[in-house]
């Protein structure tokens, strides 16, 4: 019994913290139209960030600026929204594969430095030595996991709340003008790079805060942690819970995460043995079926957006 | 030094075939297509069965052709793997791309490559393993060109530049002498108005589809020859032909193939300053390097 409430523990941080990271892509993809296809990247930043930051000195990589907690956190982020910004200056004010393009080469080249810059990163080992905040008043079981999970929860939703707040303020009406019609919101005298960029950054920085998160709960990221298949995943979920709608995305993180746990599980456990070497094999393929999948027949997702109406009673709604 | 200028450009030689049918279809169909790469995968796989049953039916055919380390029997299976590559990329657009287009966005084709790439990596991975394949398991042994300073160079290596030099003439006639070829560049700058003109707009997407393909297949096989067949080779390839497209501009034939050359010099001469741990990284860099100083490209246009 206590076994499966610590796993579900266990599995809902996980989940949630993909949640987060879900929120963070559709203010991107579902609000503004834009393509990440490096969300692993600002994932990865975060999470380096905030180990580096957070962590005593410790042999083989850059460490020992033992930062208080949040600020490291912090920091995690604002690396992550760096990083962001310096792709989407370059490439927003093009046509826009080029965005998908170079997030793409941003995440392939951050898990490659990752792996080789070993003096600054830990290399393939990762960052170690990490004290999971508090620790020393709720110790390391399940006490601790729970704590962490409410924590986590309460993030979720501060960022749930923040996104709901910006997507009917005049910003996301903004946004929403531009991903509709570009050369309407120019000719209303509004500038699309910029905005396009403040929306890109802000989603990466919350993708980054994912990171982070999901780094101090395992007290440990290497470069197996920032593998391509995070981008996929965490698109299958912004997708099957349908762009643009926050519950849906979050929704669709549960869902995802869970059919992958799920997945993984049943095939270790009734595949043959010969077939064991190929499950992640099979659960790529189902990954990739499901963001196809939808694309093809369910495009709005199974919880579609619904327009917001930033000023009820005075416009009428748009069919 | 001049060895690696040597390597970048025998390198260049494919990545400039798979860029050229990338930056079409970039071109015609407007969107980044993140499974080109996975073309280059089904061609070498696919060359490797046909390879294999050439010489299981007809052992003569299993000689070698001079000098170099492909037998007949592989020179068959190329063409034949063309084909068969080319007309996979035309099935994945009827089942999924042209669906998807038809729905208007373009930023869901993007989505669905990512997609495509995902699943067709994966189910070579589960028919042919998760290991390493070779063409042929014999050891041609390079030719020394001089030994002060050292320069390797295997037969192999330039039969791949030569091939793929005529291909590209070739394609080269064809888009520049034909009817054909004036209506593939037509739609390319205006669809509709080439419709008008009586273009059929179907049969050009298929035709972009097949030299993309066929040109895929060529480039997987000449990479395979190089190093090995992985189900992977996909997602190692992606990056360095994007970056070719993106150097050359895109939409320009041309340009991809000097920008696949580019790319290949580059990546090589970056191992002289370099770890070799860093090359999967050059590609991004040249990326960025060519969006800060001309984000058009060599030679391609604005275009919204």
């Amino acid at each position: 019994m206590m076994g499966v409430v610590s796993y579900l523990v266990f599995f809902t941080t996980v989940a949630s913290i993909l949640a987060i990271a879900v929120l963070g892509l559709n203010l991107q993809w579902g609000n503004t139209g834009l393509f990440n296809g490096g969300v692993v990247a600002s994932f990865g930043a975060g999470a380096y960030g905030t180990l580096i930051l957070g962590s005593p000195a410790q042999a083989g990589h850059l460490g020992g600026f033992d930062l208080f907690y949040p600020l490291a956190l912090a920091g995690g982020m604002v690396f992550a929204g760096i990083l962001a910004w310096v792709v989407g200056k370059l490439t927003l004010r093009l046509r826009h594969d080029y965005l998908a393009i170079a997030t793409f080469g941003v995440a392939v080249t951050f898990e490659n430095v990752m792996r080789n810059a070993t003096a600054v990163t830990g290399g393939a080992q990762g960052i170690r030595g990490f004290e999971r905040p508090l620790r020393d008043a709720l110790g390391d079981g399940f006490t601790y996991n729970l704590v962490f999970l409410v924590s986590v929860l309460v993030v979720l939703v501060l960022v749930y709340v923040f996104l709901q707040r910006l997507t009917v303020s005049p910003f996301g009406r903004l946004l929403r003008a531009i991903r509709e019609d570009e050369i309407a919101a120019r000719s209303l005298g509004k500038s699309p790079d910029g905005i396009r960029l403040t929306a890109f950054v802000t989603g990466s920085v919350i993708i980054g805060l994912a990171g982070g998160l999901y780094g101090t709960f395992y007290a440990f990221v290497s470069p197996q942690d920032v593998l391509p298949i995070l981008t996929f995943q965490i698109w299958a979920m912004l997708i099957v819970g349908g762009a643009g709608n926050a519950r849906g995305a979050m929704a669709g993180a549960f869902v995802i995460w869970g059919a992958w746990t799920f997945s993984g599980w049943a095939l270790s456990r009734f595949a043959p043995v010969e077939a064991q070497l190929y499950t992640g094999s099979m659960q790529f393929i189902l990954i990739g079926l499901v963001i196809v999948g939808m694309l093809l027949w369910r495009p709005q997702g199974l919880f579609p957006e619904r327009l917001v109406v930033s000023q009820p009673g005075k416009s009428r709604e748009r069919t | 030094m001049i060895q690696h200028l040597v390597d970048g450009i025998l390198v260049g030689s494919f990545l400039s075939l798979g860029a050229i049918g990338l930056t079409m279809v970039m071109h015609m169909l407007r969107f980044a297509n993140f499974s080109h790469a996975e073309l280059l995968s089904i061609g070498a796989y696919g060359a490797l069965v046909f390879d294999r049953l050439f010489e299981e039916l007809f052992p003569v055919l299993g000689s070698a052709v001079g000098p170099l380390s492909m037998t007949w029997a592989l020179v068959l299976s190329i063409v034949l793997s063309m084909i068969l590559t080319g007309l996979s990329a035309v099935v994945i657009d009827r089942l999924v791309f042209q669906r998807v287009r038809q729905k208007g966005e373009e930023l869901s084709m993007v989505f669905a490559s990512f997609g495509m790439a995902l699943i067709i990596r994966n189910v070579i991975g589960l028919i042919f393993g998760l290991s390493g394949e070779l063409y042929s398991q014999d050891i041609v042994f390079a030719l020394v060109l001089s030994r002060d300073p050292l320069l390797l160079v295997k037969p192999d290596q330039v039969f791949v530049l030569l091939a793929a030099l005529v291909i590209m003439f070739v394609l080269h006639l064809v888009l520049s002498r034909t009817t054909f070829g004036f209506s593939l560049r037509a739609v390319a700058e205006n669809p509709a108005l080439a419709q008008v003109h009586g273009v059929n707009l179907k049969r050009i997407v298929t035709a972009v589809w097949l030299i993309g393909g066929g040109l895929g297949a060529v480039a997987g096989v000449f990479y395979g020859l190089s190093y090995q067949l992985t189900p992977v080779m996909g997602r190692d390839l992606v990056l360095p032909i994007f970056a070719a497209t993106i150097v050359g501009g895109i939409g320009s034939v041309y340009g991809a193939v000097l920008g696949g050359f580019i790319v290949g010099i580059a990546s090589n001469l970056a191992l002289v300053v370099l770890p070799s741990g860093y090359s999967p990284s050059v590609p991004f860099l040249m990326i960025l390097a060519v969006l800060l100083i001309r984000p058009n490209g060599l030679f391609g246009e604005a275009r919204a």
